[in-house]
């Protein structure tokens, strides 16, 4: 065979070409989000003090922090959490091992997938209709529950998929003991699992702590500090919502300091998940 | 070779089993994979106390004769079976078998070592619980009991909490031997135990198979005839979702009656 030189020069300089796009794509996304993390980190550290963590959120120009809106997305979020765990793990256990192959199974997978790209803010809304409106009061229970809606796909998901990577045979073994499945799915396969159901309801954790939307019609907010759930309730999304739009520098500092939190909650989550799914492709 | 004689001497040879003898007794099953017949009118004793092999070429329906014996299948929408399976005077097939009960007489060891995540003790432990409270001292015992007839006492009593899944492969199959053993059930269903093991590991299972056939009556599926020459005392030859041939292992490697056999055995096919 006699290669043409032309070819593969062409050939040649397509690949360099290629490349070096791919490259220059890279380090544009590379640097946007540098360029991100650097104005959260320049403008958030500064008003990063003791004072966020002690004091509620002040009036234009006194002194105060963020200390009733971290409170209040900390047990908003907890709650949520406690929800969907109970449900999106069961509900994945049910596509994994009992109901998933029937007809019905499949559209309950089709709608968790939907529901896992709903738009936020249309979550929020709905429990508005359902849990504010009817009772003429805006609560952290109704925040609650909007962060839970969101979580429970992504549980319902994980749970699912790490169910199903788990062998057959470990599930027969259980059950040719003469234990019922239901017993070999809790003694067993969720504890097989159990790294990877941990590591989704991380990543289901780290989704929600930002959400802003599905809060503001739910929890919408609260300038004092409260453990009351069944009234308005801080969280730093929506303060910082409103408070990087304010007029007063000492406000849109909070609202930074708070972003800036934030970010490094969810960081310090997924760095957390990585680990914990790393230790489960070990065991 | 004609035909009409081989099924008559095989047919003999399945009369030849004393009755008296015979713990297991499977008559004319067929099993269904949804419309697919898998198991043909298959009849075949398994007698008390001793080995019986299943051997065939892959798909020809040994593992799934196997699978109807504790009613595996039944984990699985879809898959039926027709006929009668007599433990002692007891249908296996019948609707009332309690399934947790049959799977506590007839215990089962996969292909693939399937040790759960949890320690050594509890992975024996795990089915004794299911049926019995036994006190502390009891239980201990048991589980001692059941890894030695494993041959595998000497090697984790130190480590007994220890994880199930750090053991070796080898470790880990004869972990689910005694995790089997330690329910005490009658009858031992053993799925290709070695096809994961290595030459050594294999063979210290072959032994803990030979000891415990004194306790139990074993039915194991092999793909190795060495292996089933060497452990077993019947065996059956599977083709196509039909027994083919059955008969005292010596006889049917020795004197095959059919064609098909001889030409398995002499790894003609399969």
């Amino acid at each position: 065979m006699t290669a043409s030189a032309a070819r593969v020069a062409r050939r040649k300089a397509a690949n360099v070409v290629f490349e070096v796009f791919c490259w220059v794509v890279t380090v544009v996304a590379l640097v946007a989000l540098a360029a991100i993390l650097w104005s959260l980190l320049s403008q958030g550290i500064g008003g990063l003090n003791l004072d966020i963590f002690t004091k509620s959120t002040p009036a234009p120009g006194s002194p105060g922090g963020l200390a009733n809106a971290i409170t209040g997305s900390i047990m908003m979020c907890l709650l949520a959490m406690v929800m969907a765990v109970v449900i999106g793990t069961l509900a994945g256990t049910w596509l994994a091992e009992y109901g998933g192959r029937s007809a019905y199974g499949s559209v309950v997978r089709f709608l968790n997938d939907v529901l896992l790209s709903a738009p936020s803010i249309l979550v929020g809304l709905f429990v508005y209709e359902i849990l504010v409106a009817p009772f003429h009061s805006f609560s952290g229970f109704a925040g609650s529950v909007a962060l839970a809606l969101l979580a429970v796909p992504v549980i319902t998901r994980t749970t699912e998929d790490v169910l199903l990577l788990q062998s057959a045979t470990l599930r027969e073994a259980g059950v040719a003991l003469g234990s019922t499945l239901s017993y070999v799915i809790r003694t067993v396969l969720w504890r097989s699992a159990r790294s990877g159901l941990l590591t989704g309801a991380l990543l289901a954790f780290a989704r929600i702590s930002g959400e802003t939307a599905p809060l503001l019609f739910t929890a919408l907010n609260n300038q004092f500090f409260s453990l009351d759930l069944r009234h308005p309730t801080a969280n730093l999304p929506v303060v910082i919502f409103n408070y990087a739009l304010s007029a007063y520098d000492d406000w849109r500092r909070l609202a930074w300091a708070g972003a800036l939190l934030i970010a490094g909650t969810v960081l310090a989550v997924t760095v957390v998940a990585r680990i914990v799914a790393q230790e489960q492709r070990r065991s | 070779m004609n035909t009409v004689n081989a099924v008559e001497s095989f047919e003999t040879s399945i009369a030849d089993v004393d009755r008296a003898q015979v713990k297991v007794d499977v008559r004319k099953l067929n099993f269904f994979y949804g419309k697919t017949l898998a198991l043909k009118g298959v009849s075949i004793p398994f007698a008390r106390n001793k080995v019986t092999a299943l051997i065939g070429p892959s798909g020809c329906g040994k593992s799934t004769l196997l699978r109807t014996l504790n009613r595996m299948y039944a984990l699985y929408p879809g898959q039926r079976a027709e006929g009668e399976i007599m433990i002692d005077d007891e249908n296996v097939l019948s609707p009332r078998t309690d399934l947790a009960r049959l799977r506590a007489r007839v215990g089962m060891v996969f292909q693939k070592p399937t040790p759960f995540p949890m320690s050594i003790y509890d992975n024996v432990a795990f089915g004794v619980r299911l049926y019995e409270n036994l006190a502390k001292a009891d239980m201990d015992a048991r589980v001692e009991e059941a890894l030695t007839r494993a041959a595998l006492w000497n090697e984790v009593k130190d480590n007994l909490k220890g994880p199930g899944l750090g053991l070796s492969g080898g470790q880990q199959q004869r972990l689910c031997v005694a995790r089997g053993v330690a329910v005490r059930p009658e009858v031992l269903l053993l799925d290709e135990p070695t096809s994961a093991l290595d030459p050594i590991s294999s063979a210290k299972l072959e032994e803990t198979v030979t000891q415990l056939k004194a306790d139990h009556t074993i039915v194991i599926v092999t793909h190795n005839l060495g292996q089933a020459g060497r452990v077993s005392d019947y065996t059956g030859f599977m083709y196509l979702g039909e027994l083919i041939e059955f008969g005292p292992t010596e006889d049917l490697f020795q004197r095959p009656a059919t064609k098909k056999t001889s030409d398995y055995i002499t790894g003609r096919f399969g």
